[in-house]
């Protein structure tokens, strides 16, 4: 790192090594001054500045020193303002103090560093805050990415999202969280909390991928650094495993789950040359070594799921009564009746598709799924398995007109085009 | 989640009522929406809001045969005309309806409430939900 070579001066080195260095300093600067939200302002300066000094004039020697020290400054700064706002005729312009020299953090504090991203993760995915703050505040304060990147990310003005990431400040001074390790109690909670933010975070980026994604964040990838970051941190957890494991076997499939328009091509059509092995087989040695040591959790349990249908050399060589038996289980533990959905689609490719109907003809009942377009899109696949096309076109039709999501309306608009077109 | 919230203007007749209410009524009204506005971008809830001209300027455009534009209108018999329209982005579809029942009860002459309908319309960006059937993934 002290070398300041040709590698260490470009801008994608840069920028990787800012994101890297973001929660490790944010934790020492905001356990320093006591306060998060301005903490966390201040670091945001340090970035921005790092982000245009770096480029110009290289990569520091410390480049942590060098973020610490900007980022105390700019804080010292802003105190100082406050302060030069009150008394300000009194005082003379030139008290500024001079430049300091860049100093690094004690090395006592260093070595908190990595306890103090998992504290923040913690803090920003914290269960007083919307879904949407706590995504916006884990890219920034965790994520190190600027709220432009975050804003584009997700396609609204920056002031907008500017104003989410202060509002969930402001939630988190006023719900008193404090800047510790939670207590062994309350770690299963809010780890399940944080692995939930991350996982909405990664399928933010499932949604983005076909749209304009030019110079956008990819939040899927971003997604997967931040829960490698967590999973370094909690070697031993299987849930963060299978959370990595589900993330890496479902991001494997991406070049082939859409063609050239940004049209949705479901798993059975996928071009299986496409996946990418590397991703597979890291996230199968993944899900094989959380198992070994006893792991059994609603996300290792998906991500078994995702290798099984990875690891099938073709679609035909799936093995639909492992799936089955794991949605059987995942069905046990989880209220989420999407989980019961896919048990019945496994069902059916198990035991025929009346069998599937019958399970789905169940959920028509459920509270969080009555009127789902999944109930239908579900029905309009297995009514076709059957080679009832006048139903299947109904359901695809009923599921296309309940869908948010444009390549899913399209896809289904197709599937009934094509069901319409045979019958 | 982000939905397009519409403001139907009632009964335009070239040109919107407002344009007859006193100026302490207008005023009120015109308050109302800046403060509306304020609020959303304070919630971080704001992706866009836009007015718009009076029906009295709106054409109906077509290609013609030889792809040139055709224009048709205005068309001051309309009942309801869209007046202007918000897209935001909220946590759930209750926040959406409220902040549309909000704007629907803007005040109008003597500070009654308008009660205009506003039309709400999810917009397509939604991700697919993280544990949707791997059939349609």
């Amino acid at each position: 790192m002290t070398d300041r070579n040709t590698s260490t001066n470009c801008p994608e080195f840069a920028e990787h090594l800012l994101r890297e260095l973001a929660p490790q300093v944010l934790g020492v600067v905001a356990r320093k001054c006591g306060d998060f939200a301005d903490a966390e302002d201040a670091l945001q300066e340090a970035l921005i500045a790092a982000a245009t000094q770096w480029r110009a004039a290289g990569v520091p020697t410390n480049p942590r020193g060098w973020l610490y020290s900007v980022a105390m400054r700019r804080l010292k700064d802003r105190v100082r303002s406050e302060s030069a706002r009150r008394r300000r005729e009194n005082e003379v312009a030139s008290e500024r103090e001079h430049e300091q020299p860049f100093v690094s953090p004690p090395d006592a504090e260093l070595g908190l560093m990595t306890d103090d991203t998992l504290v923040l993760l913690f803090m920003c995915c914290h269960s007083a805050l919307s879904p949407s703050s706590a995504i916006a505040l884990t890219l920034r304060a965790v994520g190190g990415l600027t709220t432009a990147e975050i804003a584009s990310a997700f396609l609204v003005p920056e002031a907008t999202m500017a104003q989410r990431i202060s509002r969930a400040k402001q939630s988190i001074k006023s719900s008193g969280v404090a800047f510790r390790m939670p207590t062994d109690d309350d770690m299963v909670e809010r780890l399940g909390a944080v692995m939930h933010v991350l996982y909405l975070i990664f399928n933010e980026g499932y949604a983005s991928s076909s749209g304009p994604e030019l110079h956008r964040v990819d939040l899927s990838a971003e997604a997967i650094r931040l829960t490698r970051m967590l999973r370094a941190l909690t070697p031993d957890n299987g849930e963060v495993a299978g959370l990595l494991a589900l993330m890496l076997l479902t991001d494997a499939r991406r070049a082939a789950r859409a063609g050239r328009h940004g049209e949705l091509i479901p798993l059975d059509a996928q071009d299986r040359s496409l996946w990418d092995r590397q991703m597979i087989s890291e996230g199968t040695a993944l899900v094989s070594s959380a198992f070994a040591s006893g792991s059994a959790g609603p996300y290792l349990l998906q991500a078994a799921i995702a290798a099984i249908h990875d690891e099938s050399p073709r679609v035909q060589d799936t093995d639909w009564p492992q799936i089955m038996a794991l949605y059987g289980v995942l069905k046990q533990m989880s209220e989420n009746p999407m989980i019961a959905l896919n048990h019945a689609i496994a069902v059916a490719m198990v035991g025929g598709a009346e069998a599937g109907l019958a399970l789905v003809s169940e959920l028509d009942t459920d509270q969080k799924l009555r009127g789902h377009y999944r109930l239908d899109a579900v029905r309009a696949h297995l009514y076709e398995m059957i080679g009832d096309d006048a139903r299947a076109i109904l359901h695809y039709r009923a599921a296309a007109e309940g869908t948010a999501s444009i390549p899913e309306r399209d896809y289904l608009n197709l599937k009934a085009a094509r069901a319409s077109a045979r019958s | 989640m982000k939905y397009m919230m519409m403001m139907n203007a009632p009964r335009g007749n070239g040109e919107y009522q407002i344009n007859d209410w006193s100026p302490d009524d207008f005023q009120a009204h015109i308050a109302f929406m800046h403060g509306f506005n304020r609020q959303l971008s304070e919630a971080g809830e704001m992706v866009a809001c836009e007015g718009l001209t009076p029906p009295a300027q709106a054409k109906l455009v077509r290609a013609g045969k030889d792809g040139r534009p055709v224009t048709d209108g205005p068309f001051p018999e309309t009942k309801e005309f869209l007046a202007g329209f918000w897209i935001i982005d909220v946590d759930s579809a209750e926040r959406a309806y409220e902040l549309a029942a909000t704007v629907s009860a803007a005040p109008g002459p003597g500070g009654t409430p308008l009660n205009m309908a506003v039309e709400l319309r999810p917009v397509m960006s939604a991700p697919p939900d993280p544990s949707a059937p791997s059939l349609t993934r």
